[in-house]
């Protein structure tokens, strides 16, 4: 898999070690900081957007606090499936970087991305068979990272409550 | 004989360039070389169903018109070479299918542009054929799906990324007629310097590049300043400044010349967001064939080399965590009003 900057190293000639050197030197650098500041007001504007329709939902749709996070989250998905079948959220996607990535609307455009792109290739091979080639690897490593939590969630709760018994 | 040096053909037969042509999509259309074109696409799909018929279409086009505009039937053409970037280079298999010339695919990645031009030039000098035919083209929707992720998906690309041209160009070579001469072809080695990032292309094409020039100038025993203008297919802004860093390393005097790159060219900085610039096999040959051509016949040049540069990775093998051999191949294209 991916190897350390170290085993990189040592694989490497020394003609290599000394061109990648240069070519560093000269590679503009992604700007984290310009990057990090655009995710956060790109994804919060993103919850905010959300908070807003949760709160929608209580105020005039007789939703509790509880009842409103699965409409609200079927709306966001909508509203991002629709963003991408027109072509936007890609171009918004470049700008705000994780801001668009890590809400569920990202999820939702990984998923509708592929299914558009792959569409030609068939209802059952194109779009079943592709529509999780990006989202497939989050549900994957999800469940994968549930499932740990949830062990030491299990294991803690016993020590706390059951070992003085 | 045609072999000069180690890796070089000098064509003593004057093949030449008798028709050309390069067809684009809307991007390029607004980008600064709109004007250089035969036809600019509205559509990106150019009203087919798929991305791959779409290219299918482009490089169709760009043979057919490079034909008309030679003033020849494609039944007069011996025969075709071409590639594209997709898996078994379909787009060009599928366009001989319709044009019925006999037909020799190559892949060369984004080289494919002078490697087709050199063997067409090759294959037309040694008495081959009368007319030969060299097409290349990408679609940056198909390359998108094929080397990266769905064309819709928003992923944030890196400052060194670069965007694949939706284009092709064609040029029909022929040993008499009007145009510009083939003089001579380099063809490059495969140089790995141990990139491995799919969004660092012209870092890793780079050196390749660097290799074919400088054995080009060794092979023909020649100097930059005797080219008016040496132009490299794909680098970019990231691998066109390691290009000349490395070139002024190795005390190559590319001052003696007017060095730039088509990946620089199609594409307006300012306005069209492409962040390093242009690649994919169209850019080189559309470049070439749309804006170069015209600009020797006009005489801005008179001697021009064509630097084309290919990264030769796949979808899998980066996955693997391969790094990116590259190849260049070089193709010098004189022209005085006289030939």
């Amino acid at each position: 898999m991916v190897l350390s900057e170290k085993q990189k190293k040592q694989k490497l000639t020394p003609v290599q070690q000394e061109y990648q050197a240069l070519a560093k030197r000269i590679e503009p650098k992604r700007t984290i900081f310009k990057n990090c500041v655009r995710a956060f007001l790109s994804g919060g504007l993103i919850c905010l957007i959300g908070e807003c329709i949760t709160k929608a939902f209580i105020t005039w749709g007789g939703f509790t606090e509880k009842t409103a996070g699965n409409p609200t989250v079927a709306i966001m998905v909508l509203l991002s499936v629709i963003l991408t079948s027109f072509g936007v959220y890609d171009k918004i996607a470049q700008w705000a970087g994780a801001g668009t990535a890590v809400p569920v609307t990202g999820f939702a455009n990984s998923m509708a991305s592929a299914a558009i792109e792959h569409r030609s290739e068939g209802v059952v091979l194109g779009v079943g068979g592709q529509m999780f080639k990006v989202a497939g690897p989050v549900i994957v490593f999800g469940t994968v990272a549930a499932f740990i939590v949830g062990i030491v969630h299990m294991i803690l709760q016993f020590n706390g409550t059951g070992a003085g018994s | 004989m045609t072999l000069r040096g180690h890796q070089s053909w000098i064509f003593e037969n004057k093949p030449r360039i008798f028709g050309s042509a390069s067809v684009v999509g809307p991007f390029e259309g607004q980008g600064p070389l709109a004007n250089d074109f035969d036809i600019i696409h509205g559509d990106l799909m150019l009203g087919q169903n798929t991305w791959e018929k779409a290219e299918n279409k482009l490089i169709e086009e760009a043979a057919k018109i490079a034909i008309e505009s030679a003033g020849l039937t494609k039944e007069q053409i011996q025969f075709y070479v071409g590639g594209d970037l997709l898996n078994q280079i379909i787009s060009t298999s599928f366009a001989a299918r319709t044009l019925s010339i006999p037909y020799l695919g190559v892949f060369g990645a984004c080289s494919t542009s002078m490697e087709s031009l050199a063997l067409a030039s090759l294959i037309v000098n040694s008495g081959s054929a009368h007319y030969a035919l060299a097409v290349t083209g990408s679609h940056n929707a198909t390359a998108e799906k094929q080397f990266r992720y769905p064309t819709e998906y928003g992923s944030q690309k890196p400052p060194t990324a670069q965007f694949t041209v939706t284009g092709a160009g064609a040029a029909v070579v022929s040993k008499h007629g009007e145009g510009p001469l083939i003089t001579s072809a380099t063809i490059g080695r495969v140089i790995d310097m141990g990139i491995t990032d799919p969004f660092n292309m012209g870092a890793a094409m780079a050196p390749a590049a660097v290799d074919t020039i400088q054995a080009h100038f060794r092979d023909l025993r020649i100097e930059p300043g005797h080219y008016d203008l040496i132009v490299t297919g794909d680098l970019a802004k990231v691998g066109y400044e390691i290009a000349s860093e490395l070139l002024k390393k190795h005390n190559i005097p590319m001052n003696q010349t007017d060095f730039r790159d088509c990946g620089m060219m199609i594409y307006d900085y300012e306005k069209q967001s492409v962040q390093a610039g242009a690649s994919g096999c169209g850019c080189s040959a559309t470049v070439t064939y749309g804006h170069l051509l015209k600009q020797l016949r006009a005489g801005t040049w008179k001697r021009i080399l064509v630097v084309a540069t290919g990264a030769l990775l796949s979808p899998i093998s980066y996955q693997q965590g391969e790094s990116i051999p590259c190849i260049a191949h070089a193709v010098s294209i004189e022209y005085d009003g006289t030939n």
